[in-house]
């Protein structure tokens, strides 16, 4: 259980990313995260686990206010939040199974993880979220030999290695093209079903985050100015997000490129 | 750019900056001729014209090489490779902690420690290790130490000063994800940063190494061991068909060395 | 790698490099072996070591008290010689070096005039400053003269070749369509070549100015004028504090010149 109250942000150079964010997720819901670019989203995940620096206001893990800790209770609660990133984020000249065995940094000594000598457990979990994830073949491959849609796999993999009791993804898609986007999100939506996972996936891909998510909050100029069912989602909210655009155009269009592409294989290389 | 109809004349560059760059090329030429004369002012010109006479008088003493001479030349060769080795070994090992307390990413200050550590970078990279020799002879006598301790010293600014700007380079978003997992600081670096400058890590290393050769050979000149004493006794002894031996084994060194650094790096990189 | 599915699976980290497990043990052990009798043919004389470790001591306060004034003479002489030396050798470097660069690049230059300029880099630089200002200053006499001739010599070699490298990865489209223009040889130099190479031979040439200026403080130990000459006396003599003014000064230079050049390159660019 996750619960932000009057979460705010404004950088050093002045600009106001958040003001006064306040949301709980309960276990094992999906909140998809939208808005415009520019919204907050990137830094309204990152104050989550504290990769930025929220300015005022308290984030709450389960009992754990996280924004007051530092060092080594900071460590040890970002363990706690595993995260996916949109440019996968895997370190490219390490193997596949190094990149899942990092999720362990956070509970093993510097020594061990120098040495790669993991525990057994965490070796047994690794190979397990491999297989989970369908790469359990490629766990001695480097991760820069792998496809776009298979580095994110690992990096979903790295996350869930954690034991996570939050997951967090920025654009977790953004990279990939639309069939591949659709997996992965399926995937994600499928591990936190089974694991009963909160988890926050920020999106611009509206229709992915309506057909994956069990719930949907906009962003705009840094204020929350929705929250709701993905059914809810009406085109007056959307214009709230977005601002003005002919929405029925727009989601008919995505709808019928993702049938397309669900029923076809084909890749669509640009979606609108 | 051909002139259009209307009969627009085209310039390559507007008067303005034509103007820039011709005095700018001006100084320039004014300021080599006036550094010129300055400098040949105490000149001897009747030395310089009788230079081919020179030149070829020890031309002819150099040759034929005394090529029993190079039986003296094994242990000399022998103690500038260690030099060389031992010297860039310990350079590294300094110039690690150097780059990452420079790098503007990693430093744990950026008003403070920073400073220090490209304060100590530039001194390094600024005196020669002919002179880090000459000083350290000095200091605590003639040696293969010396040698050592200053092809060392002379390496950690070079080493220091490339491996900074890598790890300067590094893909953030890297370090990120393994901060989020929670990661220590020096687990960080072991998974974020080490796997991504290693490669060049490696390449800057044995490219020191190979330079490193190069100045070991003279620095027995100023008495720092190897090559450059056996070197310097030739020359005191007007010896030059020894000289050409010497040259000869440098040359060959320098080439093997080369060689082993430009393979070493095809294989790293 | 599959159908090992038990209920636990050991992993352990691949080699990063040296995949075959033969060669890894090898190179590694005669790297220990190397190691272990290269340090072992180290004599170190601790006894003076330890004497030494006291003027180490007054060579780092003369360091930080520097005594500018009472060699300020040598001081000055050395450094006009050393300033005036480096930008008169970067000077005719350059102007030498680029026929020859040009004449090295394989994309250019037809195969005879190919292997003599490649010959001539070859030579350039097999050899350390010093050896070279040692030959010349048998065959000029002492003086900057030599020592301009020197700096020219290596800068050559160092130019020309990074210059022939730039040469050799421009676009060959640029060429190509402005060879098919029907532009000469001339005019494919101008039009094709030359602004792609044009910033990054300022470049260059202005990073060789920098390591002319901290060779040119080097070959006076050997008598090619400069402040090394003025330095290896202070030394000698034991006079740190006027030592460490003449290394405070030539660190102030080299960053100076560092400094203004990357100015200088960004003005350009």
């Amino acid at each position: 259980m996750l619960e932000l109250k009057a979460l705010s942000k404004t950088y050093k150079t002045g600009d106001r990313a958040l003001s006064d964010i306040s949301f709980s997720v309960p276990a094992g819901q999906v909140v998809g995260l939208i808005g415009p670019s520019g919204a907050g989203k990137s830094s309204l995940i990152r104050c989550i686990n504290r990769l930025v620096e929220p300015s005022s206001g308290s984030v709450c893990l389960g009992e754990t206010e996280l924004t007051t800790l530092n060092g080594r209770a900071l460590r040890q609660a970002r363990r706690r939040i595993g995260m996916i990133f949109q440019e996968y984020a895997l370190v490219e000249r390490l193997t596949v199974m190094e990149n899942v065995l990092s999720g362990r940094l956070g509970y093993v000594s510097g020594w061990r993880s120098f040495l790669r000598r993991y525990p057994q457990t965490d070796i047994d979990q690794a190979f397990g979220l491999l297989d989970r994830v369908g790469l359990s073949e490629h766990y001695n491959k480097r991760a820069d030999e792998l496809s776009g849609g298979q580095r994110q796999r690992v990096g979903i993999a790295r996350a869930l290695e954690q034991n996570p009791e939050l997951l967090l993804a920025d654009e977790p898609t953004a990279s990939l093209d639309p069939k591949t986007s659709r997996q992965i999100m399926r995937l994600i939506q499928s591990v936190c079903r089974e694991m009963n996972l909160p988890a926050i996936i920020n999106i611009h891909d509206v229709v992915l985050a309506q057909n994956f998510a069990d719930r949907i909050i906009g962003l705009q100029a840094g204020q929350v100015v929705f929250d709701g069912l993905p059914s809810a989602l009406s085109h007056d909210a959307l214009t709230r997000i977005y601002g003005a655009e002919d929405w029925d155009q727009v989601q008919q269009n995505n709808e019928s490129q993702n049938d397309e592409v669900q029923l076809s294989n084909t890749r669509v290389p640009e979606r609108s | 750019m051909m002139p259009g109809a209307d009969a627009q004349t085209w310039r390559f560059r507007s008067p303005k900056q034509h103007l820039m760059r011709w005095t700018g090329w001006f100084w320039l030429i004014a300021l080599t001729v006036f550094c010129w004369n300055l400098m040949t002012e105490n000149t001897i010109w009747a030395f310089v014209a009788d230079a081919p006479r020179q030149a070829s008088d020890i031309g002819g003493r150099m040759l034929p090489p005394r090529w029993g001479y190079l039986s003296d030349l094994w242990q000399p060769l022998w103690d500038t490779l260690n030099i060389a080795t031992l010297g860039t070994l310990i350079g590294v090992i300094i110039a690690i902690p150097v780059a990452f307390l420079a790098a503007g990413n990693t430093t744990p200050s950026r008003h403070f420690v920073r400073p220090l550590a490209l304060l100590i970078i530039v001194t390094s990279r600024s005196i020669n290790s002919l002179i880090w020799a000459l000083l350290l002879v000095a200091i605590i006598g003639p040696g293969l130490l010396a040698g050592i301790i200053a092809i060392a010293l002379r390496s950690v600014g070079f080493v220091a000063k490339l491996l900074y700007e890598a790890i300067e380079e590094i893909d953030e978003n890297q370090v990120e994800a393994i901060r989020a997992t929670g990661a220590s600081g020096i687990q960080v670096i072991d998974y974020g940063i080490v796997p991504q400058i290693l490669p060049a890590f490696c390449g800057i290393s044995v490219f020191r190494w190979d330079i490193n050769i190069r100045e070991s050979t003279i620095l027995g000149l100023v008495g720092a061991g190897g090559l450059g004493l056996q070197l310097q006794s030739s020359l005191s002894t007007l010896a030059w068909n020894q000289v050409t031996v010497i040259f000869l084994v440098i040359l060959a060194t320098v080439i093997a060395s080369e060689w082993v650094s430009a393979k070493v790096r095809q294989a790293v990189l | 790698m599959s159908g090992e599915v038990t209920s636990s699976r050991t992993w352990k980290r691949p080699p990063v490099l040296l995949k075959n497990p033969a060669w890894r043990w090898t190179i590694l052990s005669g790297t220990a072996i190397y190691l272990f009798l290269a340090i072992s043919s180290v004599e170190v004389d601790w006894f003076r070591v330890y004497e030494g470790l006291e003027r180490g001591w007054r060579f780092i306060q003369g360091f930080l008290t520097p005594d500018f004034s009472s060699r300020w003479r040598d001081i000055q002489t050395g450094l006009i010689e050393s300033l005036t030396m480096t930008l008169t050798s970067t000077v005719a470097g350059v102007l030498i070096s680029v026929p020859i660069g040009i004449g090295a690049a394989r994309n250019l230059a037809p195969a005879p005039v190919y292997m003599i300029c490649r010959s001539i880099i070859t030579v350039s630089r097999s050899f350390q400053e010093i050896i070279i200002a040692i030959l010349l200053v048998a065959m000029f006499g002492f003086g900057p003269f030599a020592g301009f001739l020197t700096l020219t010599f290596a800068s050559i070699g160092f130019l020309s070749k990074l210059l022939a490298e730039e040469i050799e990865d421009c676009d060959s489209a640029q060429i190509e369509a402005i060879r098919a223009t029907g532009a000469g040889w001339w005019q494919v130099i101008n039009y094709a070549i030359q602004p792609q190479v044009m910033p990054r031979l300022i470049g260059l040439s202005l990073y060789r100015l920098d390591i002319n200026f901290r060779e040119s403080s080097v070959i006076g130990i050997v008598g090619a004028g400069g402040v090394g000459a003025t330095l290896n006396t202070a030394i000698d003599r034991y006079e740190y504090d006027s030592a460490g003014a003449i290394l405070i000064i030539i660190i102030a230079i080299v960053l100076v010149v560092e400094y203004s050049s990357s100015y200088i390159r960004r003005w350009v660019q």
